[in-house]
């Protein structure tokens, strides 16, 4: 654990009231502030598999898209339309679909999209986990690579030219807000958020945890002490792709508008942030993530509009420097620092009891 | 997509002509994987900027052949050179520090060098897509069905040339020698007095010219834009996982196999699906090693 | 009293060398069986085919009258069937006692386990266990940081932790200060008669093994050169040969 109960107990309620006070007092930033739950999200589901896990894994974002065309499609279906002859109109058809019919589609298409990215991994993983170290990382990138590819070429679902999604309707669920719908997916992004933040945080206490670590730290080891590493395996990449897919669902709503290259799979931002963002913050720790997560996307947020052109090149060195500077991260920096803080030490009364050992 | 097969079937000419096309292809692919293949096994560094390497080589010939009306194929040599000294920076500045690290690192900043390299030729040649343009025609064959640019038979010429160069390199010079050794076991090559540092620069900068000279070739015989290098850097991986590292022959194999895929997708399924068939060839290349694997009790590492 | 482990025919080639050839060997159940041989002999390999890390060219290898040459080394060691690494193995970030806790039997886990919490009964063996090897002081120390030695016990611990039937030992006293020799000796003699461990245990130190073992096999060239009790085996001819370099 990154501190002492009560320390961490603190800053979970000054990150919450952050959450529910933000959207009032910088109205005028709402979608930075979702996105950058969104980037939390992120940072702590990428975490499970490449920082306790150790299986890097470039194509996460695999099922942000996923989620994001499973909860579109659901979406159409439950607000009465053919969703070949949706996609076929491309806006033409006005969207004409009831209250009821958009918030019961927004959330079973949500819930459709968390259950379909886990069967999706639970299939990805079957082929690819005989894959270790680098050729992981190279065969995630292949799917995120080829998925953006072949929902491209797919007519069904609107092919390059993508899909608008139907608009938010008026509702009173803030009233006298200026910004509804913005508050609204506001806040389902930060509790998906602080949903797998919880969720993590349990997971990695349970003897679930404990056997993600060992395969990390040497998985031959793991299979000859008969651990099942294959169901670990699996469990862990489902329980990662079940809150991407919401988080994918939700972002496409957000943006209304879906295409496979630069908004579902975009392989060399998103993707590659939720990589980025776990290395600054220290991966294999729980807060990390979180730290990088909001470090990395203030930076990008503050300083890109000033960049003209160069953001990109100033992401990849960002990048660079990080891999080859700075692996441990801020918090396996300070894990380094400060050892004892975080509960490693040599206990020298207890020593005194349990002699007759080795050196 | 059925009435392309239909033509396939019914004028046999037709897929020589693919195949032809494809080989020339394949060939030029070999080079940059065989590069991939050298620095993976010498140094142990997975470059996932291998194709902006590729294209950054191609902007170069396009570029110098614009502005001193030099023919494309003519400045090969130069940005072979410029390459070469341009690979050699990049390891002192980054690729030094990632050698020993663990195999994710490297792959991770090779990818954060790919995305650098990709704006800055962005930025440097804007994103319209480019042709170095080698000023001959194509060449007809059996009967006009089969009409070939004639660039890329010399692009398949120079493939074997340059590849006959470096493996001559390999076996006979003393930095050839060197690599190999390194290759073999870099601690060992340490204490026999070998200055691996120094090896490693060069076997990432030859790797680097390599790329840059197949780079030339893809300006003229394909087109290049600053985005288009992921499908190169995944072309090389496809063609060394299938071969395997340190294979030579199966390098080649793949390269030409993957070439002639290429054409025949094309063809078949259209354009649009030509990114689209080199990642899913990668995926399957993936699930058939697995299996290979699986069935000597292993995984593929 | 049967045996617990029968190895009968294995033959194992890699490319042209012959690593295992034809070899027959019995465990017995409950007893500590030795494996002795000169460097190259093909211990580790024969060790390698038992516990399924590779496929075998042929044979058979039975364990509680259970085929099990063709099964994966998960499937081997939920059976009970449990080996170290000469090149001691452990999770290096993970602190001793995570590496204990997570070393409990997983033969006995459904699929809602993975998701439980360590019991106190876990918490208090891993304690007592890392107590038995003397690492109880540094059990909060990442396992990378203990000394080999203490990594050597330590990995003993967990394989205590695993509750196996059988565990193959793979030179437990390489690179361990000759002075804690005995200590260890005492230990691993401890697990088998106080945990009831059937152990099967490769090592090259005489007279630790002269000191331990109730059958000894000696192999050499990839075949099994002789067999018997530690004293009959020691003083083999053939053996003696072997170890001398006369073959």
């Amino acid at each position: 654990m990154i501190a002492t109960n009560t320390n961490e107990r603190l800053l979970q309620i000054a990150v919450l009231a952050f959450g529910l006070i933000a959207p009032f007092l910088f109205p005028a930033y709402i979608q930075q502030i979702a996105l950058l739950w969104i980037m939390i999200l992120f940072a702590l589901t990428w975490d499970t598999m490449g920082g306790q896990m150790g299986y890097n894994s470039l194509g996460n974002i695999f099922f942000f898209g996923a989620g994001m065309y499973i909860c579109a499609v659901v979406q159409i279906i439950v607000g009465g339309y053919d969703v070949g002859e949706y996609t076929a109109a491309f806006g033409a058809i006005k969207v004409d679909i009831t209250d009821t019919q958009y918030f019961t589609g927004l959330f079973i298409g949500l819930a459709a999209a968390a259950v379909g990215c886990v069967f999706l991994s639970i299939i990805l993983g079957f082929f690819f986990f005989g894959l270790r170290g680098p050729y992981f990382a190279i065969g995630t990138l292949g799917i995120a690579l080829a998925a953006g590819e072949l929902i491209g070429a797919w007519r069904w679902v609107g092919g390059g030219s993508g899909i608008s999604l139907p608009l938010y309707p008026g509702s009173d669920i803030f009233p006298g807000s200026a910004d509804e719908e913005g508050l609204f997916f506001y806040f389902l992004c930060m509790a998906s958020a602080v949903a797998t933040f919880l969720f993590f945080r349990w997971l990695y206490k349970t003897r679930f945890g404990l056997a993600l670590n060992a395969i990390r730290d040497d998985e031959e080891k793991a299979e000859g002490m008969g651990i099942h590493t294959m169901r670990y395996k699996t469990v862990a990449w489902a329980c990662s792709s079940f809150f991407l897919g919401i988080s994918g669902g939700l972002h496409g709503n957000i943006v209304h508008f879906i295409e496979p290259l630069e908004v579902a799979f975009p392989t060399i931002t998103f993707g590659i942030f939720m990589v980025a963002m776990s290395l600054l913050g220290g991966k294999g720790t729980l807060w990390g993530p979180i730290l990088g997560a909001v470090l990395f996307h203030v930076i990008k947020e503050v300083t890109w509009t000033h960049l003209l052109g160069w953001q990109w090149v100033a992401l990849g060195l960002i990048i660079i420097v990080n891999v080859v500077y700075f692996q441990q991260g801020i918090v396996g920096w300070l894990m380094e620092r400060f050892p004892e803080r975080f509960g490693i030490r040599v206990e020298t009364d207890a020593t005194a009891q349990g002699k007759g050992g080795a050196d | 997509m059925w009435g392309s097969i239909e033509v396939l079937l019914s004028l046999p000419a037709y897929n020589v002509g693919l195949i032809l096309n494809g080989l020339c292809v394949g060939a030029v692919f070999a080079l940059a994987a065989y590069g991939l293949a050298l620095v993976w096994g010498v140094m142990n560094v997975k470059n996932l900027a291998q194709g902006e390497f590729v294209i950054m080589g191609g902007y170069l010939a396009w570029y110098i052949a614009k502005t001193t009306g030099m023919n494309p194929l003519l400045t090969l040599p130069i940005v072979a050179v410029l390459m070469f000294v341009f690979g050699w920076a990049i390891y002192v500045l980054m690729i030094r520090r990632v050698v020993d690290k663990d195999l994710f690192t490297s792959l991770l900043a090779t990818f954060g060098l790919a995305i650098v390299m990709q704006q800055a030729l962005n930025l440097a040649f804007g994103p319209e897509v480019q042709v170095a343009q080698f000023g001959r025609g194509s060449v007809s064959m059996m009967g006009g069905i089969v009409s070939i640019l004639e660039i890329k038979f010399w692009a398949f010429g120079m493939c074997i040339l340059l590849a006959g160069a470096v493996v001559a390199f390999m076996k006979f010079s003393r930095m050839g020698q060197a690599i190999r050794a390194t290759s073999q076991d870099a601690r060992a090559a340490r204490v026999m007095g070998i200055n691996t540092d120094r090896v490693y620069a060069f076997t990432y900068a030859l790797n680097s010219a390599i790329c840059g000279a197949a780079g030339v070739l893809v300006a003229m015989i394909m087109v290049i834009q600053p985005y288009y290098g992921v499908t190169h850097s995944v072309r090389s991986f496809v063609i060394v996982t299938a071969a395997g590292i340190g294979n030579l022959p199966g390098v080649i194999m793949s390269a030409l196999g993957l070439g002639v895929i290429e054409q025949y997708s094309g063809f078949v399924l259209g354009a649009e699906f030509q990114v689209a068939t080199v990642v899913v060839m990668l995926l399957l290349v993936l699930i058939w090693r697995q299996y290979q694997a699986s069935r000597i009790r292993q995984v593929v590492r | 009293m049967g045996n617990v482990i029968e190895v009968r025919g294995v033959s194992k080639a890699y490319g042209g060398v012959i690593a295992n050839k034809d070899i027959d060997l019995n465990v017995a159940d409950g007893k500590i069986t030795g494996l002795i041989g000169p460097n190259g002999s093909g211990k580790t390999t024969l060790f390698n085919s038992i516990v399924g890390f590779h496929p075998i060219d042929g044979g058979s290898i039975r364990f509680d009258d259970q085929e099990i040459s063709t099964m994966r080394v998960q499937q081997i060691a939920r059976l009970g069937l449990l080996r170290t690494f000469q090149q001691t193995r452990i999770y290096g970030k993970m602190n001793c006692v995570q590496n204990m806790l997570i070393s409990i039997p997983h033969r006995k886990h459904r699929f809602l386990d993975m998701f439980g919490h360590s019991t106190a009964a876990d918490r208090e063996k891993a304690d007592s266990l890392l107590e038995f090897v003397g690492l109880y002081g540094k059990r909060m120390l990442p396992a990378g940081d203990l000394s080999f030695g203490q990594q050597k016990l330590l990995e003993f611990a967990m394989a205590l932790m695993n509750e196996p039937k059988v565990l193959l030992l793979d030179e437990p006293t390489a690179g361990i200060n000759p002075t804690l020799i005995n200590g260890l000796i005492d230990r691993l003699k401890r697990a088998n008669t106080d945990f009831g461990i059937t152990l099967l245990v490769i090592e090259h130190n005489m007279r630790v093994i002269m000191n331990m073992a109730d059958t000894v096999y000696c192999l050499a060239h990839g075949e099994i050169l002789a067999s018997g009790a530690p004293e009959a085996v020691q003083n083999d001819q053939r053996v003696i040969d072997a170890y001398l370099g006369a073959h």
